[in-house]
């Protein structure tokens, strides 16, 4: 194992830096995403979470630095070099953002329409795959406004995962949701990754979640990655913010 | 100190706070004319690049268009009644009722129809448009379109645009059709005008070109409506109630530049 070469890493942030007018909030990102592992990007409100996510899709261009994604920068891209880029990603937004006009089968559908060429046929295989694989069946009829917060993300999942991307971002995938559902998404998202093999990357600032999920926790702190590493040695970096953030959690949990 | 002690001057000088209060208005005014422009030109862009969403477009054909003929249908039959009644008060004072056919003609066909039907599809097609791409925008179903790597502009604002630009006109000619009726029947079978009459001054004096001057300004008014509503849901923010402001905003912002681009056309038709 040890004598495999080094894969280079599925996501890599160099030196990013943003700032929205006098309002620095990312100062020199530093972080590598291993291809087929979970990282959660861990942090608080205002931490600049998102802000880095959405570097990372393009969405967002620096002030400085590089975000190499499956060995291509994407900072430097065009709309339409972007377009392609994006189509390695699938993103499970945090309300799930299903289109409410359309079914649950024309949600998962749409980009398998947009950017393929199958018979309707073919289409409805891969949609009931993706289904089968965030565990529904017989839903496909039904619009968005019918179902329950867990399924909405399942149903996320699984039109984010249409195309077989090689990433899968989630923003703030357990937000809002009360226990018994955060573990239902935990379980998609582990369940995700042991079935797709796909990098995943989740946005986060529920501590529970985040350790259960994810193969890296990076803790993000007033626009810096201040500590990261496995989960486990995570818990005891010394790092007083670190350790003050999850002391919410584990001084609250005992 | 001097900053605190000048920014406290100017909080007492209520002068200060009046010229601020225009200042900040006119900026406001010229951030949403530069807003609306460059979304005319992305929509201008992307409407003319592949892929072309037939299927999408009709759609919006179908809800601006096809769902206000009814709408329009009555407004128009009504406003040319309500014209011929007054006029023919006022022409009767000097027995000029002959010329009720012409003046309902020309002020249907230049002026209320591009305007009514424009104010008509703003009231019920954009009100909607534009709260449904600002759910959309709040929800972050915009940004899954953009993820899923399908333009948004593209997808969502070119065929609502579209369908203003092509559907007022068409909406323009039923409400001429509507008011000229309207006009006929209050001047005719309740005044007792002769049809001839009706028709040959009406004839005479309506040109193509008057027709010509509505639908032109249906298009244009057409144009201007979808996009305004367009551009205040496509940058809604602030959950429900950022919504409900977009809409409120969208709705006066539309109906007010209905009139201004109209006195502005009736510059160019007749100035």
């Amino acid at each position: 194992m040890s004598a495999e070469p080094r894969k280079p890493p599925m996501i890599s942030v160099q030196d990013l830096w943003k700032s929205f007018g006098d309002n620095q909030v990312l100062t020199g990102i530093n972080l590598d995403i291993e291809e087929g592992s979970t990282c959660v990007i861990l942090g608080g409100s205002g931490s600049g979470k998102t802000v880095l996510m959405k570097h990372m899709i393009g969405l967002l261009k620096p002030d400085r630095g590089k975000v190499i994604v499956d060995g291509e920068d994407v900072v430097p891209m065009d709309d339409r070099q972007l377009e392609i880029v994006r189509r390695k990603f699938g993103m499970v937004f945090q309300g799930a953002a299903l289109f409410d006009s359309m079914t649950v089968y024309e949600n998962v559908s749409f980009a398998l329409r947009e950017h393929s060429t199958l018979s309707e046929e073919e289409i409805r295989a891969k949609v009931r795959e993706k289904l089968g694989i965030v565990g529904l069946s017989n839903i496909e009829e039904r619009y968005p406004a019918e179902l329950s917060g867990g399924m909405r993300k399942r149903v996320g999942l699984a039109r984010a995962i249409v195309l077989d991307p090689k990433i899968v971002l989630y923003d703030e995938p357990t937000t809002g949701l009360d226990p018994i559902t955060t573990d239902y998404v935990d379980d998609m998202i582990l369940t995700a990754k042991s079935e797709l093999e796909v990098t995943q990357v989740v946005i986060s600032h529920d501590i529970a979640s985040s350790f259960k999920v994810a193969d890296k926790v990076a803790f993000l702190f007033k626009g810096k990655i201040v500590a990261e590493g496995p989960s486990k040695e995570l818990r005891h970096n010394p790092h007083p913010e670190l350790q003050h953030f999850l002391q919410m959690w584990f001084g609250k949990g005992g | 100190m001097t900053t605190s002690d000048l920014e406290s001057n100017q909080k007492r000088n209520p002068l200060v706070g009046l010229v601020e209060g225009v200042g900040n208005g006119v900026l406001g005014v010229f951030q949403t004319v530069g807003g609306l422009v460059t979304l005319a030109v992305q929509v201008v862009v992307w409407a003319v690049r592949p892929p072309y969403r037939l299927q999408n477009l009709f759609a919006q054909f179908d809800f601006v268009g096809v769902g206000s003929i009814v709408l329009v249908s009555l407004t128009g039959t009504f406003s040319g009644m309500v014209f011929a009644t007054q006029s023919w008060s006022a022409f009767e004072l000097f027995g000029a009722e002959s010329l009720v056919g012409p003046t309902v003609a020309l002020t249907v066909t230049r002026e209320l129809a591009p305007v009514f039907s424009a104010l008509m599809v703003t009231m019920r097609a954009c009100s909607a448009m534009c709260t449904e791409l600002g759910t959309m925008r709040v929800t972050e179903q915009v940004d899954a379109l953009e993820t899923m790597a399908v333009n948004p502009v593209q997808y969502l604002l070119v065929p609502r645009v579209l369908a203003g630009l092509c559907m007022v006109p068409l909406l323009t000619m039923i409400f001429d059709t509507a008011g000229l009726f309207g006009g006929f029947f209050v001047a005719v079978p309740l005044k007792g005008l002769s049809v001839g009459t009706f028709v040959l001054r009406t004839q005479n004096l309506l040109a193509p070109a008057d027709i010509w001057e509505g639908l032109s300004k249906g298009a244009v008014f057409g144009f201007t409506v979808t996009l305004i509503a367009c551009y205040r849901g496509y940058n809604a923010h602030g959950g429900a109630k950022g919504v409900g402001q977009a809409t409120t905003r969208a709705m006066v912002d539309a109906a007010v530049a209905v009139f201004i681009e109209d006195y502005f056309m009736g510059l160019l038709f007749h100035g």
